[in-house]
């Protein structure tokens, strides 16, 4: 894909993503809030695939946009949210200086990017970011955590289980 | 071919994003939602890193973060839908048991 190209689809799935995460922080009600967060994820993935992450980019739609989002929207939904429960959010001046702080932290982290200097990035093989690469990462130098994850996972279904039931 | 500090810097504005619906809004639902946009930009930064430096490690560690989300969304869910039906609230300031 040619250089120019290239830029073309970054700001294509850029400037979606940019809008939909700041739907997630300006909306009051948690369903267009996580409606926008199912897109800004499907976006994140568009910018997966041009870092030639296949295996994470699809992880991404079917984990994040998949599975977490429909649970979160399982909860909203369970919960039946009244508007006085929606309609609350911190006083205007409270927003104004975390909105400042943020802008802040933003500006420390630029000026790291900043100081490291334009980075071209190198020619990779063909196999980068495949299935069988990443898995045979994951399986010899990763193995222990990887399988760590699997004992966090049952650790978080059981726990998930207990904590929600009403009565065990 | 898009530099590297490009996707740092997006990485950074999503991080700055999530940062402020933390800080700002008071909703449990929304903070998760704006914690799981803070990992995202993390994963992005591995990736990028990744992709610059060659090597697949960044890969891995970008798996791991999702499984680690992914566990922190069902327990913190309970944990959301618990506070619901034993205090009728999801506003953050109410919760304070343990603080008073």
């Amino acid at each position: 894909m040619g250089d120019r190209a290239e830029m073309a689809v970054f700001w294509i799935f850029t400037v979606p993503l940019i809008a939909a995460s700041l739907g997630v922080v300006v909306t009051k009600n948690p369903i267009t809030a996580a409606m926008s967060l199912v897109g800004a994820f499907f976006c994140l993935a568009g910018i997966y695939v041009l870092l030639t992450a296949h295996l994470v980019a699809f992880l991404q739609i079917l984990v994040y946009a998949g599975a977490i989002m429909v649970l979160f929207l399982f909860v909203i939904m369970l919960l039946a949210l009244q508007e006085e429960i929606l309609g609350v959010s911190r006083i205007k001046v409270m927003q104004g200086f975390g909105a400042l702080g943020c802008v802040g932290v933003f500006a420390v982290i630029y000026r790291a990017i900043l100081a490291t200097g334009p980075r071209m990035m190198p020619q990779v093989g063909e196999d980068y970011g495949t299935v069988k690469a990443v898995g045979r990462i994951l399986f010899t130098q990763y193995l222990l955590p990887f399988e760590a994850t699997s004992l966090l996972l049952l650790v978080a279904i059981v726990g998930a289980v207990v904590v929600a039931k009403q009565r065990i | 071919m898009v530099p590297s500090s490009y996707y740092l810097a997006l990485a950074a504005i999503l991080f700055s994003i999530g940062l402020f619906g933390v800080v700002s809004k008071r909703n449990i639902l929304i903070v998760f939602m704006c914690i799981e946009l803070m990992l995202n930009a993390a994963n992005l930064t591995f990736l990028a890193f990744a992709r610059q430096s060659g090597n697949m490690a960044g890969h891995a560690i970008a798996f791991f973060v999702i499984a680690v989300a992914a566990a922190e969304a069902a327990v913190g869910l309970a944990i959301v839908i618990a506070i619901y039906r034993t205090r009728g609230t999801l506003h953050m300031d109410e919760v304070r048991v343990l603080r008073d």
